[in-house]
């Protein structure tokens, strides 16, 4: 073995390597200014995690009835509803196009179609097979509708923030007053959650320049906005967590089967790899 | 010296037949069974197999994505959510393409600097260097291309930034750009041939790795002491010896590479490219994937444009003319106490030009220590600290390679590998 | 790296020697055909396509003696409501007649005679064939000149087999849901 490189060497150099690229990156963006999100002890959490259906459910059902009036999520079909793990996944209908409770759910929406006969366009009640339909037509409808900002799609936005679900949290429960001496326009919110830099528009203390940004979303959950059918209090703060758990699940809806098979698979390499050392030590026996 | 004589001995009719007509049972018996190896050599030594094992899971992933992904910037983003969500164990093959990549510049970083620390650059193994900075240089390529096919919003602007530096260039600049866009920005047709074009260099760099093996087979590995082969005592058998722990030092490779694929897949990336990409919105930091850090840090620490482009690509073109500015008669370091210092501060340098890359250059190096300005930035600040590191990285290939390599007093070298092996059971026992 | 002093197997006992080898040996292989089922049943259709396997029809849309044609797992269905002529047509004939012996009462639900629904495919080659053509009043497929019959049986023409009848079941007295 080398006098310098030992192996125990290289993993510590490795493991510097891998943790000041994370750190580094993670740094870049912490500098933007915003405050880090607050923690919340999720279910999904860690390499064991999964989600909680009941939360889900309560989710689905803030995101229906609050978020969805302005925010597309384009990506998911409601098929996706009944998938393993997902809101109302039920194991009596493997096929989520059958689950009635998904159906159910479809057919309260109407999405565009076109009539076979006259060749006009209609509108029909959803099929399980149908993405969730769209707010708004098109990006300019988006931005008129909401004082020129477009409110983004929320298929992926637990994976498009960092944070995570955490940041979706904090952002919907940490809307508060701005400080005095902070310049917000008609139209925006202060939010030290959101990723901004604010020091243009403040003349307090420039070493002191507040956390955070304006976004122009206001508030959008209010206590008992949305009723829950499983006695889980209606506050804003279970509202946030619920919805954000849900969103969590539509960015990574296979995120339990991803966590159990990488067990396995690092129990086979474990396993695999102690094999294949000592068949190496036996080979090698007087050889180096 | 490697070149063996042929020990292959065609015992069925089957194998004659075909040894009369083919000889490729014997080839691969010369190079991978009956193949001399050295027999010291250290785990840092199964990083070949390693990467050879990345290729093929990269070319095998990639090909089965490419039957789902679509190269349209309306439907791009969507088709790889698209893998992730419907596609059958399309996340899994996502996220083992998207984690390969790292797990593969992870390993040619240890492996190049394993020949840099041993060596193995240096004669008669010039031009298997040289075919390794070639793989590299197609690597980055295709790694770059490659992070554009999603249409996110750092796919979009990293391709936007690096395609513009293109455009830097004097005179003819311009017109290359547009040649390389298809268009006047980076759009529909960039997207498409940036498709084609990732799928066609992996080909082109597997076709550099079997040169580059076979100029191995025709040289020999080198080995940690930096002695050649010498005699038969020298060496072991490839099979099974290197190949079992080639194997081993696989199965520890993909540990780390599952940790990552199943528990941790987007920790190496970036969450802005989770946002479609947007041409009239620029993501507040556009960084490139952690692999790239080091040279966009180099791109970034030279104030004028065009020589920040000439600087970035000579820090990788540097690497190709090593062979010849090292001037020590001793291969590896373990001989060579006073360069292995310097290596070791090359080593931090580049983590450190890694970090850098990552940083926006105003950002204080030691907050709040205020400091004067030097010529275009504060002093305590990313962008001097990594004119500094950018400095040494190019003073070790330039300066110090050539000035060590005469001046230093190595340590004695083995006369053999056979007699360093002794050396080493000597010194456990003592 | 070596221990002389704790020889336990290297060159004594074979079996023993081998029996690492070969657990090694089929870990690796236990590995890669592990590795293989994903690679291959990604290419099996995606939960997208699955999700338009079935689709549900409103029959009160097709009138009598008429046919709705609409598009199942990227082919032609056809959906006819059959006159009472063209049922007692297709229930009279006689089986040994057919190239491809199929009773009507087969290719329909009990008590839902009037409602046939098939497969828009010519059992030839593929080509769709035309409603109400043909000297048997059923399908006529211009192509190569497939004659079908009220129940969609060949009659006349090259192809070997009856339209295909899907897997369907009324969910209501109006709504069937194929596939």
């Amino acid at each position: 073995m080398s006098v310098f490189m030992t192996k125990s060497l290289t993993k510590v150099l490795g493991a510097v390597a891998i943790a000041a690229t994370l750190t580094g990156a993670a740094g870049a963006y912490a500098a933007g200014g915003a405050e880090h999100p607050k923690k919340v002890d999720y279910s999904f959490k860690g390499p064991f995690g999964t989600f909680d259906q009941g939360q889900l459910q309560r989710g689905y059902k803030v995101f229906k009835e609050v978020c969805s009036n302005c925010h597309s999520a384009t990506l998911m079909s409601f098929r996706n509803l009944g998938q393993k793990d997902g809101p109302f996944y039920d194991p009596k209908y493997k096929n989520p196009n059958d689950n009635p409770v998904v159906k159910a759910i479809a057919a309260e929406f109407e999405v565009p179609d076109i009539d076979t006969d006259t060749g006009e366009d209609i509108t029909r009640p959803a099929t399980p097979s149908d993405a969730f339909p769209k707010k708004f037509p098109n990006t300019y409808a988006a931005a008129a509708g909401n004082g020129g900002a477009i409110p983004p799609d929320l298929s992926v936005i637990t994976k498009a923030r960092h944070g995570g679900a955490e940041y979706v949290y904090s952002l919907l429960t940490g809307f508060v007053e701005p400080p005095k001496g902070l310049k917000v326009a008609p139209g925006q919110h202060y939010n030290p959650y959101m990723s901004g830099s604010l020091a243009t528009q403040w003349s307090g203390d420039p070493h002191h320049v507040p956390r955070g940004g304006v976004l122009a979303m206001a508030p959008p959950l209010n206590p008992g906005a949305v009723s829950y059918d499983d006695g889980t209090p209606e506050t804003v703060d279970n509202y946030a967590k619920d919805v954000a758990a849900f969103l969590e699940w539509a960015g990574d809806p296979h995120a339990t089967l991803r966590k159990k098979t990488g067990l396995a698979v690092l129990i086979y390499l474990f396993l695999f790899g102690g094999l294949t050392y000592a068949a190496y030590r036996q080979l090698w026996h007087g050889k180096h | 010296m490697s070149e063996h004589p042929s020990t292959y001995d065609p015992k069925t009719g089957v194998e004659k037949w075909l040894d009369q007509r083919l000889p490729i049972v014997r080839l691969a018996y010369d190079s991978f069974v009956d193949y001399p190896t050295p027999r010291n050599l250290n785990y840092w030594w199964t990083f070949g197999g390693i990467l050879s094992v990345c290729l093929v899971i990269q070319i095998i992933t990639g090909i089965i994505l490419a039957m789902h992904y679509v190269p349209h910037i309306d439907h791009a983003f969507a088709s790889v959510e698209r893998i992730m969500r419907d596609v059958n164990y399309g996340w899994l093959i996502r996220y083992v393409h998207a984690n390969g990549a790292s797990m593969f510049f992870f390993a040619v970083f240890i492996h190049m600097f394993r020949g840099l620390y041993y060596g193995s650059y240096k004669a008669p193994r010039e031009v298997l260097w040289i075919l390794g900075c070639i793989i590299f240089f197609l690597m980055i390529a295709t790694a770059f291309m490659g992070y554009v096919l999603p249409w996110g919003q750092m796919s979009f602007h990293g391709a936007v930034v690096i395609t513009n530096l293109i455009g830097s260039i004097p005179v003819i600049g311009g017109p290359i750009l547009t040649w390389l866009q298809g268009g006047f920005a980076v759009d529909q047709p960039t997207l498409n041939r940036f498709f084609s074009l990732h799928y066609l260099l992996p080909f082109v760099i597997a076709g550099v790795v079997i040169l580059h093996i076979w100029a191995l087979h025709v040289t020999g590995q080198n080995n940690p002491a930096g002695v050649e082969i010498k005699s038969k005592e020298d060496t072991v058998p490839f099979t099974p010896y290197a190949t079992v722990k080639d194997g081993l030092g696989i199965i520890i490779f993909l540990f780390l590479f599952a940790i990552f694929a199943f528990f941790l897949p987007n920790s190496l990336g970036h969450a802005d490219n989770y946002i479609p990409a947007n041409p009239l919105v620029t993501p507040a930091h556009i960084v490139p994937e952690w692999y790239l850090l080091p040279f966009y840090a180099i791109l970034r620490a030279v104030p004028d444009k065009f020589m920040g482009v000439v600087a970035m690509f000579a820090a990788i073109a540097v690497i190709f003319i090593l062979p010849w500015l090292d001037t020590s008669k001793v291969k590896s370091m373990r001989y060579r106490p006073v360069m292995r210092w310097f290596f070791v501060i090359f080593a931090v340098v580049c983590l450190g030009l890694g970090w850098c890359g990552a940083q926006l250059p105003d950002t204080p190096v030691i907050p709040g220590l205020p400091s004067f300005t030097l010529l275009d930035g504060a002093f305590n600040s990313y962008l001097w600290l990594t004119r500094f590191l950018t400095l040494y990285y190019f003073a070790f290939f330039l300066v110090i390679m050539p000035w060590i390599g005469l001046k230093e007093e190595p340590l004695p070298v083995p006369a053999s590998i056979s007699e360093a092996i002794l050396a080493e059971h000597a010194k456990k026992k003592g | 790296m070596s221990e002389p002093e704790k020889d336990h197997g290297g060159e004594g006992d074979p079996n023993r020697r081998d029996f690492i080898y070969i657990a090694a040996g089929a870990a690796a292989v236990g590995a890669v055909g592990a590795v293989v089922v994903p690679l291959v049943a990604q290419m099996n259709p995606a939960a997208d396509t699955l999700a338009m396997a079935s689709t549900e029809f409103d029959l009160s849309k097709v009138s009598e003696g008429m046919q709705v044609v609409i598009k199942w797992r990227g082919k032609p269905l056809f959906i006819r409501y059959r006159t009472p002529k063209e049922i007692a047509e297709a229930q009279d004939v006689n089986l040994s007649e057919l190239r491809d012996p199929q009773a009507d009462s087969d290719r329909v639900t009990k008590g839902k005679e009037q409602y046939l629904i098939l497969v828009g495919s010519c059992t030839h080659l593929g080509c769709v064939p035309t409603f109400g053509e043909g000297q048997f009043g059923g399908w006529f497929c211009p192509c190569h000149g497939s004659h079908y019959d009220t129940s969609g049986r060949i009659r006349l023409g090259p192809a070997p087999k009856n339209l295909v009848v899907p897997t369907y079941e009324y969910l209501t007295d109006t709504r069937v849901k194929i596939g």
